[in-house]
């Protein structure tokens, strides 16, 4: 049975350099063939809002397509392909009242809603847990 | 034995609880502890040789294995041969590596 790992992320997207180091530490258990956990909390439910948009950049005059801009989402929705394409489980849930306080509701498909009582479950049933917090 | 992963991301020049961090490995290493102290994002910045990296090469000098994102490094155009003694470049899969091996992590 494939090891599991749980993370805790706490931190919106496009603030600070914690949320792409979690990604990046969750990319690679995913190429390591563990399961990985995600709870995310507070300003972390808007990591896979289905909202973001991609935007031009006038200061650089660069359109859309030139400037590329990275979103998280789409970071995310590739993690959990890769996950299923390596036979894991990246089960990502979104803590249900920091989603309702924001009106990040709209998030991509395979994030789920819950509870801090899934992040509990999470740690009981996880090899080890890494809680990445904001301060 | 028990094993900690202490994950440093700050900069001590930024963040006066750095130099904490690195008294607790220490410590933690003195009480019979395997200690890993991983340097990640603006925690690499003291791995280079300076006032700061003193505490870092005594931390080395104690026991702790300091290692320093190799990814964190390059963004900041830090080349290892500037590293300071006892600091070594390292991927960040140590980190998944140590977690999966069941060591107390603790972010900071």
């Amino acid at each position: 049975m494939a090891t599991t790992l749980t993370f805790a992320l706490m931190d919106a997207p496009y603030e600070n350099a914690r949320s792409t180091t979690a990604l990046r530490l969750i990319d690679l258990a995913v190429k390591r063939g563990f399961h990985v956990n995600v709870f995310a909390y507070e300003g972390a439910v808007y990591l896979p809002f289905a909202k973001q948009t991609q935007h031009a950049n006038a200061v650089h005059g660069r359109s859309v397509e030139e400037e590329n801009h990275p979103l998280p989402r789409a970071w995310i929705a590739a993690l959990m392909k890769e996950a299923a394409g390596k036979g894991v489980k990246l089960d990502w849930v979104n803590c249900g009242l920091c989603v309702d306080e924001r009106g990040a509701v709209e998030a991509i498909e395979g994030v789920r809603r819950g509870s801090p009582a899934d992040f509990w479950n999470f740690a009981m049933n996880s090899r080890n847990t890494l809680v990445i917090a904001t301060k | 034995m028990d094993k900690y992963l202490l994950i440093e991301s700050r900069d001590p020049f930024d963040c006066g609880a750095v130099a904490r961090q690195y008294e607790l490995a220490v410590s933690l290493v003195k009480e019979g502890s395997r200690v890993t102290l991983f340097l990640v994002q603006n925690g690499v910045l003291p791995a280079r040789r300076g006032t700061m990296s003193e505490l870092l090469t005594r931390a080395a000098g104690a026991g702790v294995e300091v290692l320093a994102d190799d990814f964190s490094l390059r963004e900041r155009g830090i080349a290892p041969t500037r590293l300071a003694e006892g600091i070594k470049p390292a991927p960040l899969s140590v980190v998944i590596d140590q977690l999966a091996e069941g060591c107390k992590a603790i972010w900071h």
